[in-house]
């Protein structure tokens, strides 16, 4: 018996309405366990999670772990750039090797998308996906609308724009799924070059100007230019990006009307968004840290109930 | 099923009403003393009592709702999901004596979860124990009720339930009786 209709949390794109608000009602309630004194539940005591990390991460990589900590699990970490994988080792055998010690869930995040469905298709772990590739960021949709849905009351009719490099960002794909299930409008902006072709067919509105997007919207979210995904020149330069995509604070105060901003992080200061508005009275960023800690405490805990004892 | 009134309203009122002079003999004007009640059905008994007290003390009694899901023994040992409810305590518990409410007393293991989750929220001077019913014979732990409503011996296939008028549209307990060909 599980409360979820997915074994594994693979991606946004396979959960139901039903599913998307168990892990945000169990959300509410980690969220008051992280504010008490004392921030911990044992809840999960007897269940071992395992960090593995093919890229890069702060936030989502901390924020795993302490959500596992906080649930009394037991966590360890595994990153490829200091691992057997510098000597050959396949993905299947490193994590058929961890999950040999005992460990029933794997945190995955990996380069090439579908690397979390690959390996719950071969391995008997519960996977969750904290990232494959351009693919999906399950959790930081869940983490991103749970912050909106706390500040605005729901999403539904609600206008979000999603703004920058929808190109190359699984932030940008799983949250049109996130939001869109729960009943909000999406936009993404973004110069031509990193609009993906057909994005039309996931049924969001486009737009090349981001005044245009950010008059329209109630929330901007502000992705991050990724520079280490930037294999061909989608741009002339980063200060030419900047000046037609980059949100400050006079073009904020020039909308009269307040909207809420977001970033998934990490910021890339004076590029995408200005210091300013980053730490401005419209700014969620920190909310949404805050709550991505909630959010993974829903979703491992949520993923556990049906882990066999 | 079979169901049999244990406290019909009249009776209801007076078994809480009787429980709250307890409470008052012990805890005088309730300056050092906070009301928990144990989510889901222990809210209600404490609401019910903060009621009653309002009428006899000059200050409203420190009450509070404490959720016990993320404490329990059971998680992943049954067949219905564990839906965590809201805890809302706004005030410290440090070096209060601290009175858990619930409605049922039965196997002991809703309580130990609820000391266990009362703790993450500072050290008590002393923790009591009040119940409406007392399902005695039954203890998988050894915890015992400071005050108690009404004790009943039941069996192992029945139920008690408690029903509240704001929930259920009228304050009675019952017992209902399975029978043996169900």
């Amino acid at each position: 018996m599980n409360n979820l209709s997915v074994p594994h949390l693979l991606g946004i794109r396979d959960l139901t309405l039903m599913d998307i608000e168990t892990v945000f009602k169990t959300a509410d309630s980690f969220k008051e366990v992280i504010n008490r004194p004392i921030k911990k539940v044992p809840s999960l005591r007897d269940i071992t999670l395992a960090n593995v990390f093919f890229e890069n991460s702060t936030r989502t990589r901390l924020s795993f772990e302490l959500a596992a900590k906080r649930l009394s699990a037991d966590m360890v970490n595994f990153s490829a750039s200091n691992s057997s994988v510098k000597k050959g080792e396949t993905l299947i055998d490193s994590v058929n090797n961890i999950l040999a010690m005992k460990v029933d869930m794997v945190v995955l995040r990996h380069a090439s998308p579908g690397a979390a469905l690959f390996l719950s298709q071969h391995t008997s772990a519960k996977i969750i996906n904290a990232g494959d590739g351009t693919h999906e960021h399950p959790t930081q949709a869940l983490l991103d609308a749970f912050s909106i849905r706390e500040k605005l009351g729901s999403l539904k009719g609600k206008k979000v724009a999603i703004i920058g490099d929808i190109l190359h960002s699984r932030v940008a794909l799983s949250n049109i799924y996130c939001l869109q299930k729960l009943g909000a409008e999406v936009m993404v902006c973004g110069p031509s070059t990193l609009i993906p072709k057909h994005v039309h067919l996931l049924k969001v509105h486009v737009s090349h100007n981001l005044r245009e997007a950010l008059l329209w919207c109630d929330v901007a979210n502000m992705l991050r230019i990724q520079l280490e995904r930037q294999e061909a020149e989608y741009f002339p330069s980063l200060r030419d990006y900047t000046l037609h995509f980059g949100l400050n604070r006079a073009l904020m105060d020039s909308l009269q009307k307040e909207i809420l901003v977001m970033h998934p992080g990490p910021i890339n200061r004076g590029v995408e968004i200005t210091s300013e508005v980053a730490e401005g009275p419209n700014s969620i960023i920190l909310n949404q840290v805050e709550n991505g800690v909630a959010i993974r405490m829903a979703v491992i805990y949520l993923l556990a109930s049906d882990i066999e004892r | 099923m079979d169901k049999q009134v244990i406290l019909d309203p009249q009776q209801f009122d007076l078994t809480v009403t009787r429980l709250c002079h307890e409470l008052l003999e012990q805890h005088d004007d309730f300056s050092n003393s906070v009301l928990i009640g144990l989510q889901p059905r222990g809210i209600h008994l404490v609401a019910r009592m903060v009621e009653k007290l309002n009428g006899i003390l000059s200050k409203s009694p420190l009450c509070g709702n404490l959720d016990i899901t993320f404490h329990r023994d059971d998680f992943r040992r049954r067949e219905i999901p564990l839906i965590p409810s809201i805890t809302n305590i706004d005030f410290s518990i440090e070096n209060k004596k601290v009175i858990l409410v619930d409605d049922v007393l039965y196997t002991g293991r809703s309580i130990r979860s609820g000391l266990d989750a009362l703790l993450a929220y500072g050290r008590p001077s002393q923790v009591q124990l009040l119940v409406l019913i007392d399902r005695r014979f039954k203890r998988d732990l050894p915890i015992q009720a400071d005050y108690i409503g009404k004790s009943v011996d039941t069996l192992n296939h029945e139920r008690v339930h408690v029903n509240w008028k704001n929930v259920e549209g009228e304050d009675k307990v019952e017992l209902y009786i399975k029978q043996s060909h169900e």
